[in-house]
């Protein structure tokens, strides 16, 4: 069993109101010299098999597939 | 004309969207179930609003990879007019059959109000009921109308002619690039918008602006 964690974040130049509202919140909150605030998403799976190239190509179909939306998102992948 | 609405969990714009195509076709829309993968033979396939499988991962992104979505693509590839509203829109943008993204309102805030559109392009089989430029009210409700594409995409659908809809000046309700509310694909058989013209066609809804794209995508415009 391969366990791999994939991140997705938005694309440079793709505006995060939520990014935004949290880098608001985190000043509110008294931390200072925040630079931007970026918001994504974290995948963790478990892929049934011992082969890390294939693990990896499979992972990677399904960020293209589903998990991430290419028009406004990058992902990465990270096996363990 | 022969029209369709397809009805997935979730989906909870259904009835109206019924509603509004047995009104003015005068004849009542089969359904098409989220199982269906064999299409039945219409005109006009409508993907009504709602929160289909409750907006998970991203607003349309499962609906958008159920067989049912394959087949509505075969048809709309082979000319069938599609119509997507709300959910329906984001649905259409994330199986790929529109291009560019819907994301979070700018606001951050579900807005539910009524706003102004300009038809940017009567010439569509969703629009010709309308004047070019002519501005309609049309109600709103949703949180993630925000539509984005890149600077390359953008540019091809400003000059190709697909921006149908605008929100009108001041009433952008999401953030939208170039206040864009509805668009169609290069064939101009896929419409994708975000309001809610199924929810103004008669005098109970306050208004029958909406009409006129349902009287244009079902072809019953009067002489």
């Amino acid at each position: 069993m391969i366990n791999a964690r994939v991140t997705v974040t938005l694309k440079n130049g793709v505006l995060d109101p939520q990014g935004k509202a949290i880098e608001g919140a985190l000043g509110a909150l008294g931390f200072d010299g925040i630079g931007h605030v970026r918001q994504g998403k974290v995948f963790d799976l478990q892929i049934d098999t011992a082969d890390k190239a294939k693990a990896e190509a499979e992972v990677k179909a399904m960020c293209e597939k589903l998990l991430a939306n290419t028009v406004i998102e990058n992902y990465t992948i990270s096996l363990a | 004309m022969k029209s369709a609405v397809v009805q997935l969990p979730g989906l909870n714009r259904d009835r109206d969207m019924i509603a509004a195509l047995t009104k003015i076709s005068g004849k009542a829309p089969v359904t098409i179930w989220q199982t269906e993968t064999d299409i039945p033979d219409v005109d006009l396939i409508v993907i009504p609003g709602g929160f289909s499988y409750g907006d998970y991962l991203r607003c349309g992104a499962i609906a958008a990879r159920m067989p049912v979505m394959q087949a509505i693509k075969a048809k709309a590839e082979a000319g069938v007019k599609v119509l997507g509203v709300c959910n329906g829109f984001q649905i259409l943008v994330e199986a790929g059959l529109l291009p560019g993204a819907l994301m979070r309102n700018a606001s951050l805030k579900f807005v539910c109000k009524e706003i102004k559109l300009e038809v940017v392009n009567a010439n569509t089989d969703f629009s010709r009921a309308y004047e070019q430029g002519q501005i309609i009210r049309c109600p709103v409700a949703h949180h993630d109308g925000n539509y984005f594409a890149d600077a390359e995409t953008l540019q091809s659908i400003e000059d190709n002619g697909q921006v149908v809809f605008r929100y009108a000046a001041g009433t952008n309700p999401n953030g939208s690039v170039n206040d864009i509310a509805g668009i169609v694909n290069a064939g101009g058989n896929v419409l994708g918008m975000m309001p809610h013209p199924e929810n103004l066609i008669e005098a109970a809804h306050g208004g029958s602006d909406g009409r006129g794209l349902f009287a244009s995508a079902l072809d019953v415009i009067a002489a």
